[in-house]
């Protein structure tokens, strides 16, 4: 049963954090209809750059930790204004959305292992403190403890801002209906340009969280969340920012279950992904999502 | 002269077979992006296509093109199976299902036994010459150059500019779908095959992921409105490191970030690929006519 | 002889009642109008007729063969032909080869014989080359054949897209405002076309919000509002009929 709780528990904590990178791939999907495929990249440099300020330049993680976000917001400003601005006009601009964002990927993969090498490299020792406690059984670290209320609360204050600020809703007008919130007199281009702000600063942050989490980051980080962050949002309905949550905690979960129940790793994704297949065949809109899945 | 070529196959031979089985399987994403779906699980089935063609031959002793048309049959067989349900989906959620199906199969392949785990199945007899991939690719880019103007491809065009009108001329749009993917399947499953027998081993991280986008991005920078756009994209793509190493560029990173900026520009100035360069100078009215 | 029978057809997108009991029947080789205000329910009903939408209840029969349950393909198949409110053409394809895809019901352009590069292939390909170019004649487009759809004008795409949907030698066509932003001599050209394809023996229901072409045109008119039919008769009939004169502008005098 102890098993069981810590197996719980950890999911968790994995989940919060894919919560948050997911959150950020939702975020721009609800707002532009458009897969950007770049956000596991800005997930990459945040974390990367985070470490470099705290390795080169000595700052403390907790200085680091907006710096990089802040960093990884530019990257998103970056993102719209080079590869999504100069297509908004066209037919297919879903589909040559996406593949910009590829091409995004790949040159922001080639800084990050231009810059920091292939390795894979962590946060020196004593960038956090860390606490072990135990607690009916299960071991947590202040650590983790941590990275869930950064990642939960960074979640909370995005809630809140889409739900009760004034940009916020211009957000959600631009979501609905982009021409509508023109005439509305919404400055729809900024209001785009913030989300991706917004959303590739969420990213990075939880590319900073991951790399504590694991201890580990490399150029090639990535990879793995990508397909991940794709299956969380399918999950928890695309456009919706509390689907991401949940499917992020729920992917979590499942994902730390799977390597429990079946006693190795190697099952962990195919599960993610017949479970993804199933939804998409089953019900594709999600647990929470909305928009249009099939042909009309 | 011959035998400055005989040298020049020796030193680039391999990349040579490697753009042939790239652009055969570029042709085979072709298919299913002319009807304008897209599909990420053509890695998959070249997958499956290889794994299956290279269990033919090493356990059941089937000769060269016996398991071939074995490693096609069976992509192709995976491909109508999945086909069927999947393809009622829509842009972004369809490549997401068959992105899943694609990491499904190769997290299958690296746990059977069968697919040799994660160092997959090894010791094919390397049967597969230059010549043999080369008529491959030439049947196939015939098959696609012929298949535009037949029913089918008539079809499959009417479906990517607008499914809704297609489907009120009669044109039964899953149907078409289904048909276009299975061929597409085989096709990949063709390539794989090949590809198993070329350097005597088969393996996971041969058709993950990373594979899919890249026959995507042979597509897109070549063109997938004509034959020949895929074939040009997988040239020069395949070819790109080769061509960097000559004047001097040898970092991974840049190679990468070439990459990239290649794909990037395209999307942005050439939306049609670098195919739609040769394509501008035919008069329209002769299009008109050939049409 | 009433080839096409709608019956009592409803639709229900939800909370919204789109069609309620709508009822009418149109006569071979005549020109049925079908108008309201705004919202009524006309292009919902069209895309019922073709099979693009399926009715939440009702039946439609065209020549004793039942619509109402096949897929869009398939009323196609039984010579039901459209045209879009929103215009959907084949863009980046020539107006040429706008009409030559729409001859996918006609046309076998088989493989095989294009594989071996046998002559009827090319002889086929050149028969229905002629006769698109035909068809693209008849709208006034064939000057234009080998430019691209979307560098038309709005008139001239709306053309466009009957002469793709005559391509496939339809009995029936169905023209959701087939005149809107044309000019006079444009729409009277189109009406000419509609009368002589009724001549022919072609059953046309036309959309329209141009009530002079319609008036001129339509032998009978079925009225449409908040999804319910409110009369179908000759245009003198509707013409003074309370009910749609209150439809389109309340209670008030209304001069045709």
């Amino acid at each position: 049963m102890n098993l069981l709780a810590q197996q719980l528990v950890n999911g968790l904590f994995i989940g919060s954090v894919y919560g948050l990178f997911a959150v950020g791939y939702t975020l721009v999907f609800g707002v532009l209809d458009i897969l950007n495929l770049a956000h596991a990249a800005v997930f990459t440099l945040g974390g990367l750059i985070a470490l470099w300020l705290v390795q080169a330049g000595g700052l403390s993680i907790w200085l680091a930790f907006p710096l990089a976000t802040l960093f990884a917001g530019l990257l998103g400003l970056l993102l719209n204004q080079v590869a999504f601005v100069p297509l908004r006009k066209r037919a297919d601009s879903q589909f040559s959305g996406l593949i910009s964002s590829i091409a995004m990927a790949i040159i922001f993969e080639a800084v990050a292992l231009g810059l920091f090498g292939a390795r894979s490299v962590r946060f020196p020792q004593g960038t956090v403190s860390v606490h072990i406690w135990h607690i009916a059984g299960v071991t947590i670290t202040s650590l983790q403890v941590g990275i869930v209320l950064v990642a939960t609360l960074l979640m909370l204050v995005l809630t809140f801002f889409i739900q009760r600020t004034r940009t916020g809703k211009a957000i959600r007008t631009v979501a609905e209906n982009e021409r509508a919130a023109m005439l509305l007199g919404v400055n729809v281009n900024g209001i785009i340009a913030f989300t991706f702000f917004i959303s590739s600063a969420l990213g990075g942050a939880a590319g900073i969280l991951y790399g504590l989490y694991f201890d580990s980051l490399a150029p090639d980080m990535g990879r793995s969340i990508e397909l991940k962050g794709l299956a969380v949002i399918i999950l928890g309905g695309m456009g919706s920012i509390p689907g991401a949550i949940l499917g992020g905690l729920a992917f979590g979960l499942s994902e730390v279950l799977t390597v429990a129940i079946s006693g190795t790793s190697n099952l962990r994704d195919a599960v993610a992904f017949t479970v993804l297949f199933a939804i998409l065949l089953i019900r594709p809109s999600g647990l929470l999502g909305r928009g249009k899945t099939r042909e009309a | 002269m011959l035998e400055q070529l005989a040298q020049f196959y020796a030193v680039y031979g391999s990349v040579i077979n490697f753009i042939g089985i790239n652009a055969l399987m570029a042709l085979s994403l072709n298919v299913t992006l002319a009807a304008g779906m897209l599909s990420l699980s053509n890695a998959a089935f070249a997958g499956l296509g290889g794994y299956a063609a290279g269990i033919l031959t090493l356990h059941f002793k089937m000769p060269y093109v016996v398991s071939l048309c074995g490693g096609a049959l069976t992509a192709g067989l995976v491909g109508l199976v999945l086909g069927l349900p999947v393809l009622r989906l829509r842009g972004v959620f369809l490549a997401m299902a068959t992105l899943a199906f694609g990491e499904v199969v190769r997290i299958a392949a690296v746990n059977l036994d069968i697919t040799g785990g994660a160092e997959g199945l090894t010791g094919i007899p390397n049967v597969t010459k230059t010549w043999m991939i080369y008529l491959a690719l030439a049947g196939a880019a015939y098959f696609m150059a012929v298949l535009r103007r037949s029913r089918l491809g008539w079809a499959l065009v009417s479906m990517r500019e607008d499914e809704t009108a297609a489907a009120c001329l009669g044109i039964h749009i899953t149907y078409y779908k289904v048909v276009a993917f299975t061929i597409g399947a085989m096709l990949a499953g063709l390539a794989g095959g090949m590809y198993a027998h070329l350097n005597y081993l088969i393996t996971p991280r041969d058709f993950g992921f990373f594979i899919a986008v890249d026959l995507l991005i042979y597509n897109i920078v070549g063109g997938t409105r004509i034959w020949y756009g895929p074939i040009l994209g997988a040239a020069l793509i395949t070819a790109l490191p080769e061509i960097l190493r000559g004047v001097g560029v040898t970092a991974g990173p840049i190679r990468m970030a070439v990459n990239g900026l290649i794909l990037l520009l395209v999307i942005l100035f050439l939306p049609n690929g670098l195919a739609s360069i040769f394509t501008r100078f035919r008069p329209a009215a002769a299009k008109a006519e050939a049409a | 002889m009433n080839d096409l029978r709608v019956n009592n057809i409803s639709r229900r997108f939800g909370g919204l009642q789109a069609l309620l009991g709508v009822s009418f029947e149109v006569t071979r080789g005549t020109i049925h109008g079908l108008i309201g205000p705004n919202g009524a329910g006309k292009t919902t009903l069209i895309n019922i007729l073709s099979g693009v939408l399926s009715p939440t209840s009702g039946e439609v029969f065209y020549r004793d063969q039942a619509l109402h349950r096949l897929p869009a393909h398939r009323v196609a198949a039984v010579g039901v032909a459209r045209t879009f409110q929103n215009i959907r053409l084949f863009p980046t394809m020539t107006c040429l080869e706008n009409v030559l895809a729409g001859h996918h019901l006609t046309a076998r352009r088989p493989l095989l014989p294009r594989l071996l590069r046998l002559p009827s292939a090319g002889r086929e390909d050149r028969q229905l080359a002629a006769e698109s170019r035909g068809t693209l004649a008849r709208v006034g487009l064939d000057a234009k054949a080998a430019h691209l759809a979307r560098n038309l004008s709005y008139g001239e795409r709306r053309r466009l897209e009957i002469a793709r949907a005559l391509s496939f030698s339809p009995s029936l066509l169905l023209l959701d405002e087939p005149v809107a932003g044309m000019r006079r001599a444009e729409a009277a050209e189109v009406a000419n076309l509609a009368r002589s394809l009724a001549g022919e023996g072609m059953t046309i229901l036309l959309i329209e919000h141009n009530m002079a072409f319609v008036m001129n045109l339509c032998s009978r008119i079925t009225v449409l509002n908040f999804g319910r039919v409110i009369t179908t008769g000759s245009p003198e009939d509707v013409r003074g009929h309370r009910e749609v004169v209150e439809a389109y502008l309340g209670s008030g005098d209304y001069h045709a």
